[in-house]
Formats: structure tokens, sequence, C-alpha cells
């Protein structure tokens, strides 16, 4: 070990390939986030984005190549996964809280079983997450009782109950309507602020300007660019993200 | 009335034994049909295969066939000999639970997707994914198959008398021991599973749904 020897990164894609059927989804992935670090991918769909995302924490598995946490190896499955698992947040386009729970329970089931932690513990754990993600007040209702912005926001108090070294956000605010993305990217810009590793699929050019270290743009399975988030959205270099952005900066 | 009233006797024998055979045939065939739909849905391929041959081979046999083995084949074996009625219990359970393990499954398929991978995100392991998120938001959606199921159950109670188990399918045979009229008995014996299926089964599926109705 030498004093020169680049810090490892906490979350590391080495010659990640990944086949739907024909479809060569993912090619040759090779990508590095660092502790801290705030990473947004961008892409038209099916440029394996959202694929990528979920490989981290092999909720999609890959065919060849190699993908580690903190510097060790992503475990094929069982228990071992799990705990892998346990370290990286998720959230999904579509929130997925547990219909059949309370908010509260949603956010306490992780620590409860998972972690072992008591049920007052993790209850007062969950209560002080949910207020900071503003939905305090609705801890004893069901999921579909609240909109979907309140529920998304449930569901990143639900992924950080768990003390996760990083999070991944797989469009968290594609499936929401305009007027509750913002509540959802202020949580995701406070996260990012905190010091939060994340890596976020997202469209949202705003979140990225305020809070992203770095842009990849993928398409067709390849990451095509990455740069700053102002250089991305100010100067693309590739024919393929410049015909990208003129298309989502025109409509949105 | 008075075949059913000269008779008591044997018509109250004939239904407790019934009573036990659905009971105990019920509790037993859902716990094993559960564990079975389990096995179908896990990602160990052997657990899977080893579920669906289970289902595919006792589902395909006359029920008939299963507890004239339990009866007539089971004794010959050099194993701990069981009574006609616990015999009678096995088999139903053992054949019953194939049909409970598919309505179970068929709900599995109505939860979605993202709600086991959120699961799966928060690091719980497969086992508990299925019985603490899966499982009871499934069971919600499969209480009116899997009454279908039980009611049938009730009804194929009575092939056990076939088999010397003294249930509500040999009240006809006691009868006409007694000479008494066969077509009146039969047709208090018809009643009864009617009273039985209307008057506790089918108020507990519409308990049921009503308290686990999902919330949408």
């Amino acid at each position: 070990m030498t004093n020169s020897a680049p810090a490892p990164a906490l979350v590391e894609l080495t010659a990640v390939n990944k086949h739907y059927g024909a479809l060569h989804v993912l090619q040759e992935i090779n990508l590095r986030v660092a502790k801290g670090e705030v990473l947004v991918v961008i892409g038209p769909s099916g440029s394996g984005k959202s694929t990528l995302c979920r490989t981290i924490n092999r909720l999609e598995t890959i065919d060849t190549g190699s993908i580690s946490i903190d510097g060790k190896e992503l475990p094929k499955e069982g228990k071992a996964l799990a705990r892998l698992r346990a370290d990286v947040g998720m959230v999904f386009q579509s929130f997925n809280l547990f219909a059949h729970k309370t908010i509260l329970e949603n956010v306490t089931l992780g620590p409860i079983k998972v972690k072992g932690m008591s049920k007052p513990d993790a209850d007062k754990l969950a209560l002080g997450l949910l207020e900071r993600v503003g939905v305090g007040h609705q801890a004893s209702k069901l999921p579909a009782q609240l909109s979907g912005g309140q529920q998304q926001r449930v569901a990143i108090a639900r992924a950080l109950a768990m003390k996760p070294k990083v999070m991944l956000f797989d469009e968290p605010t594609s499936a929401l309507d305009p007027e509750m993305i913002n509540e959802v990217l202020d949580v995701m810009v406070e996260l990012a602020k905190e010091g939060m590793t994340m890596v976020v699929v997202t469209h949202e050019m705003g979140f990225a300007r305020k809070a992203a270290d770095r842009v990849i743009f993928m398409a067709d399975g390849q990451i095509v660019e990455e740069s700053s988030p102002e250089d991305f959205f100010t100067n693309p270099q590739t024919p393929r993200a410049k015909d990208f952005l003129s298309k989502i900066l025109t409509n949105g | 009335m008075n075949v059913l009233l000269d008779n008591s006797d044997v018509f109250l024998t004939g239904f407790k034994n019934t009573g036990i055979l659905f009971a105990f045939s019920a509790v037993f065939s859902l716990i094993l049909g559960t564990i079975v739909a389990g096995m179908r849905v896990s990602p160990a391929p052997a657990m899977r295969a080893a579920g669906t041959f289970y289902v595919n081979a006792v589902r395909n046999t006359p029920l008939t066939l299963i507890l004239a083995f339990f009866a007539l084949g089971y004794p010959r074996l050099e194993l701990p000999q069981i009574s006609f009625i616990n015999a009678a219990i096995v088999g139903l359970s053992l054949y019953t639970a194939t049909y409970v393990s598919e309505a179970i499954r068929s709900g599995i398929n109505t939860v979605s997707v993202g709600q086991s991978e959120a699961a799966r995100a928060i690091g719980l392991p497969f086992m508990q994914t299925l019985s603490l998120v899966v499982l009871p938001q499934a069971f919600r959606s499969v209480v009116p198959p899997l009454f279908s199921v039980f009611i049938a159950l009730l009804k194929n109670t009575t092939v056990a008398a076939g088999f010397s188990v003294y249930e509500a399918g040999a009240i006809r045979a006691y009868l006409s021991e007694r000479g008494e009229p066969l077509l009146p008995g039969l047709l208090w014996v018809a009643l009864m599973f009617v009273v039985l299926v209307l008057g506790i089964l089918t108020p507990l599926q519409r308990y049921l749904e009503k308290k686990w109705k999902v919330a949408r």
C-alpha cells in the first residue's frame, strides 16, 4: 500500500455487461463514485440508466464484470447480499411503500427486522426522519392516504432509516405531479448538502445543477459523456447528448 | 323429521367427525399450502422444482386414491400406525394443500413486484420479504378462492366415509342398517352441509374480506 494510491471508491463498477435477450443493455460500464459524491445519471429512455442504478444493489443481476460497495464485491445472493443491501438505500420511481403498513411502520420495518433495533428506538428514529422530510404528522396513516410527493418523501425516510452508505434514486420524481416535484427535490438537495453519497437517475436539470458533482450521460447502454453539470448542460460534447438536451430543453 | 330425531346419535357422531376432519385438515392444509406457495416463488431452483412437483403430483391424483393409500396402503408399511380418522386428516391435508398453494400463489402474483423489491432494498432476506411484506398483502386477495377451496374440503370429507371413518358421509350406511328410509336421511345430510357452508363459512369469508379490504 502506497500513499499515492487513490482512495477506494464507495461504489465501483468494472467492465459491467448485461443483456436482456438480444439487447445489450449495459456495455462495458466502468464507473466510480467517491464517498460524498452526488452523481446524476441522465439519458433517453432505454439507455440503460435505470438498469445501471438497479445493478448497484443487485435488484438486477449482471452478466459479466464486477460491482463493489465500499471495497466489498456484491455477494451473489442470500444473507450476505441482504446485509449489503441494508447499506444501500433505494428510492423507486413508483415509491413502493408497503401498502399494508402505516407510514411509521414503513420506516421502522428495516431497523427492527434487519438491524434488530427495539421498537421504541426505531419509532423515535423514524419519527425524527419523518419530521425531517416534512411528513411527521402523517405517521399513523396508510400510504394510499398520502399524496405522491408525500409518499416519495416517506420512501426517502425509509431508506435513510437504515443509515445507508449510499443512496440510489431511480427516477424519483418521474411519477409525480409537477407541483409535487420540488418538495421531493428539496429533500434530496438537503441530503446532498449533508454529504450523502448519491446516485440519481433523473431528468431534473435543476437538481443536477444545484446538487450534482458530476453528470454522466448514457445512451444505448454506454456512458457517452461525463462532465460537470454546468459543462454538460451548456456545452455538451457529443451529438447524441446535444440531440437529447435540445429535446428536453424545448419540452421542459 | 322422525328420521333425524330417532337417529340423532348417528347424525351427531357423523357431523362431529366431519367437523374434526374439516377443522384439522383446513389448518394443516393452510400451513402446508402457504409453505409450498413460498417454495414455488423461492429464488432457489431446487425449492421451486420440489414445490411444483408436489403440486402436480398430488393435485392430479384423485382424492379417493390418496385416501385409499393412507387407509389401505400405509398400514402395510413398517411405519408408526395411525387411526383411520388421522389417516384421513393427513390425506385430506396433503390433497387440499395443493389447491391452497395455487390460490396463494395467484395472490402473490397480484402483489406488485415493487413491494418485494422495496423489501429487498432495505435488506430483508427472502423469507422475511415473503412473510412480512408479500404474504400479508397476498392473503387479502385470496380470501374468495381460498374459501372455495375450503368449501370443497368440507364436502370432500365425505369421501373418508369410504375408508372406515364415521363421518357425515357415512350416515347413510348407518341409517340403512337401522332400516330407516334412505331419501329423507340423505336430504337431511345435504341440508346440514348447506347450513354449515351458509351458516359458518360464508359469513367468515365475508368478515375476513371486510377486515382485510385493501386500502388503495
